[in-house]
Formats: C-alpha cells, structure tokens, sequence
C-alpha cells in the first residue's frame, strides 16, 4: 500500500476513540546546534584539545532532563545585582555606570519566570578580579565584577554595574576580548542551562574577536550584541543596554501546576 | 508564503572562559562578595541517604587534567525524586534537599569533588526504573558550549545493565565511561571519574 492510499483512509477504521491531541512529553524543543558554536573550532585555540571528538548522543529528554534547580530569594543578598555597591569599600567603582537588563524568554516567546541569572565581568580597565589574571591593568578596589539575579514573573531581571574594558588575551599574539559581561542562565530543567557572553553595540573588536566568531550563524552573533537602550538609561546618571536571552523552548504536557510550558 | 511560526531563537553559548570563578564561585577567584554562596556540597544533616564524595578529574585530547573546569550536578534525593514539580513520581521528596550543587577544579591538580548523597533509581515516563545517576553539565575555557554527561555507580551492576540510556549507547565498551568507582577511605564512601574529553577513552556526552 502507497502512502496516499494511507492518507485517504477513513481514519475510524483503525482508531475507535475520538482523536485528541496527543499529550506533550515536557521535554525541550531540539537544540538547534547550528546556531551555536562548535566545540572544536580551531581558530579558538584552547577548544583544539577541550572539544569531544565522537558524536554526541541524543536522549530524548527524561525526567532528569526536564527537571533542573530551583533558586528563590532566598537564595540572594539584597545588593547582589547592584555591582557599583556590592564590593565598594571607600566609594564607587571607576567606570561608566551602565544598567543592563532584559527578559529571559523560551523559544515560544514566553517569559521565563524566576529563574537564577548570574552575571560576571572585567572592570573598567579590562581587568578580573581573579587570582590567576595577570592583565597590568590595575584591579578596582571598589569593584567586585560579579551579581545574580531572578527574574520576575514576566521573566525581567536587571542589574547595575560600570561598564567593562577589553583586554589582551593569549591566542594569537594581538588578540583582545571586546568589552562583555558574562551570563549563566538555568531556566527550569537541567537541559536549558546556558552559559553565554553579552557585548555592547558598536564595538569595534566585535567582528575581530575569536571566541565570538566561532559562531557560525550571523544573526546568532548579532543577538549576543546589546543594543544602547537610551529610554531605560537614568538621566545624569547611568545609561543602559537591553539583553534579552532566549532559552530553549519546551513541549506542554498533561501535568498540573506546571512552572513551565502550558 | 505560509504563516510565519515566529519561534525565537536560543541565545548561543559563549564559552565560560578562565575566570568563571568570579561569578559562580568568588571564593575560588580570590574574594569574598555574596552573604550565600553555592557550593559543592549537597547535603545537610537532614539529608537521608548514604553519603558520598563524588571525586574526578576532566581530562583534555592530551591527558592533561583541567585545572579551570567548572562541574555542576543535578540529581535525585536518595528516595529517586528529584526536588522539581515537573517530577510527578510518588516518591518522598526532601524540601531540603535541592539536589543540585557546583564545583571548580583545583587549580594545582584538577581535582573536582562533590559531597552529596547517592540517588535513588527514578522511574521514567514509560514507568520503567532508570539506574541511579548523577547528571553533569561542564564548562571552561575551550568548551564553547557546555557539556552534558552522567555519572552512574560501580555497585549498581545489575540496574546499570538494563538502564535505558546506558543501553543507548552502540558500543558497550563506552558505557564503562560513565560509571564511577565505588572505594572507601578512611570510612568514608568515595565514587571516583574520570571524564576524557578526547581520545580513545572519550566519555560518552549527550545531546539533551
């Protein structure tokens, strides 16, 4: 039997219960990996010896999958997501005062509600406060470099902090970083966690840089841009940046009282 | 033109880079900042099931332990319910318990350990039992985008031999990459891994 035979068939003939739709499984959307960087992606030196060479092997998401930590208030300080006051010790850090803030999303456009987002950068200087960073930019006393926060309801989190610098690094002998902040994200199961790096629009070390152009897809790297947000930026006082994440989407299922998913 | 599905995108990865520290876990970097801190260590004195310490190194293409890897797991409690509502099983679940932890290696020899509980098999959707495991995510300077793998137990032949993803993987030689070795040390329960990046030894990572 050919398959349009099939097609044309009375569909009662084989199935006696009304058709309903068949139940979601909860498990995320596919990873699509084309839009992400590959492991081994030689211009990127170090990833040469820390890419896995055989072919990942896909499961179908299980409940270890779809389930992940949950973080609450609980869980932070009251200036975690302020970074000009968190480390200050006799005044504020040096550097422009900057706001960054966004909304974390799913695939299907829908916010992602109190999820833990942590964040962590270079100082003005383009120097970490890290014990194995030996840039000769000078450490900030004022300045930490990290915060975390959970998003709301709406998926919308934000913080304030200076905005960082670029900095050498050793790949090629003048590699620099752009100027970025660093992201981590869970979402609600262990299959969304993402680590990423946010950059600021119109850098011009963007298109230079060898860990972002490692990123196959144009559009992919463009939304790792924050665009300058002046409508959110405080007058005479701080500007803003807008970076939106997206996480992957998710299968509804039959279950209630879902976090996430319909 | 059909209807546009107007799906978004996910953000791509970046790699977490040399400095992890800083954000995740501060007191590796050299500071102190957050009032709370994530650590990794699982357990409270509350927490039921056996107690162990999860030990290992990742190792790159050369042999070479990383010494700037960041590890975190997600697991069940010892009852096999993970502290999640999307895990609708009727075992006990353990507010206290969330079952997720993370780890830097150290930075002289690599070495990353974990103090937690052993899991509990869970039951998947087909109600069949899966063999207790832990659940790994890897992240580090050179891994552009996070790894996902597990880690299953020494002692748990049997449930090891009919889990349904350790049974997904065509060649049986490579199943032996995700289990950890059970041994004791001065009384204590100890599950060593070793995770190869590469080689001929390549652990088996997954595409969740």
């Amino acid at each position: 039997m050919n398959a349009q035979a099939t097609a044309l068939q009375d569909p009662r003939l084989n199935r006696p219960d009304p058709f309903t739709p068949p139940l979601g499984d909860g498990g995320f959307f596919q990873r699509d990996r084309s839009i992400h960087p590959p492991a081994h992606a030689p211009g990127y030196k170090s990833s040469v010896l820390r890419s896995p060479r055989q072919a990942l092997l896909s499961l179908e998401n299980s409940v270890s999958e779809i389930t992940g930590p949950v973080f609450g208030h609980n869980d932070l300080g009251p200036l975690d997501n302020d970074l000009i006051r968190n480390y200050a010790k006799d005044g504020d850090p040096v550097g422009e005062r900057i706001i960054v803030h966004g909304r974390v999303l799913d695939e299907t456009g829908r916010g992602v509600p109190n999820t833990l987002v942590e964040f962590w950068q270079a100082n003005a200087g383009g120097r970490y406060r890290h014990k194995k960073d030996t840039y000769l930019a000078p450490v900030d006393p004022n300045f930490g470099g990290c915060g975390r926060a959970l998003t709301d309801d709406t998926g919308y989190y934000y913080f304030r902090t200076v905005k960082p610098g670029p900095y050498p690094w050793r790949n090629y002998v003048n590699s620099w970083r752009p100027a970025h902040i660093h992201f981590s994200v869970f979402g609600s199961g262990f299959a969304q966690r993402l680590i990423t790096q946010m950059y600021f629009e119109g850098d011009p070390l963007i298109p230079v840089c060898p860990i972002l152009t490692t990123i196959p897809d144009k559009d992919a790297l463009d939304r790792l841009v924050a665009p300058l947000d002046l409508n959110a930026s405080t007058p005479f006082d701080s500007l803003a940046y807008r970076f939106d994440i997206v996480l992957r989407g998710q299968r509804s299922t039959y279950f209630e009282n879902r976090t996430a998913g319909n | 033109m059909p209807q546009p599905l107007n799906y978004l995108k996910e953000t791509a990865s970046q790699t977490a880079g040399p400095y992890v520290h800083i954000g995740l876990i501060p007191a590796m970097a050299g500071f102190d900042i957050f009032e709370k801190n994530f650590s990794n260590v699982l357990v409270t004195p509350n927490t039921k099931g056996e107690r162990i310490t999860l030990e290992g190194r990742v190792l790159d293409g050369a042999g070479s332990p990383l010494r700037d890897v960041l590890l975190e797991i997600w697991q069940a409690n010892a009852a096999g319910r993970y502290n999640h509502p999307a895990d609708r099983s009727v075992a006990a679940l353990e507010q206290e318990f969330r079952g997720w932890g993370r780890a830097g290696s150290d930075f002289d020899s690599g070495l990353v350990t974990f103090e937690t509980i052993k899991p509990g098999a869970i039951t998947d959707k087909t109600g069949r039992k899966c063999a207790p495991h832990v659940n790994v995510w890897i992240v580090a300077r050179g891994i552009n985008i996070g790894l996902n793998t597990r880690l299953y137990f020494s002692d748990e032949e049997a449930a090891n031999a009919a889990d349904p993803v350790l049974n997904l993987i065509e060649q049986p030689a490579r199943r032996s990459t995700l289990i950890a070795k059970r041994s004791e040390r001065a009384g204590k329960v100890v599950y060593s891994f070793t995770i190869n990046l590469q080689g001929p030894e390549e652990t088996v990572f997954f595409d969740v």
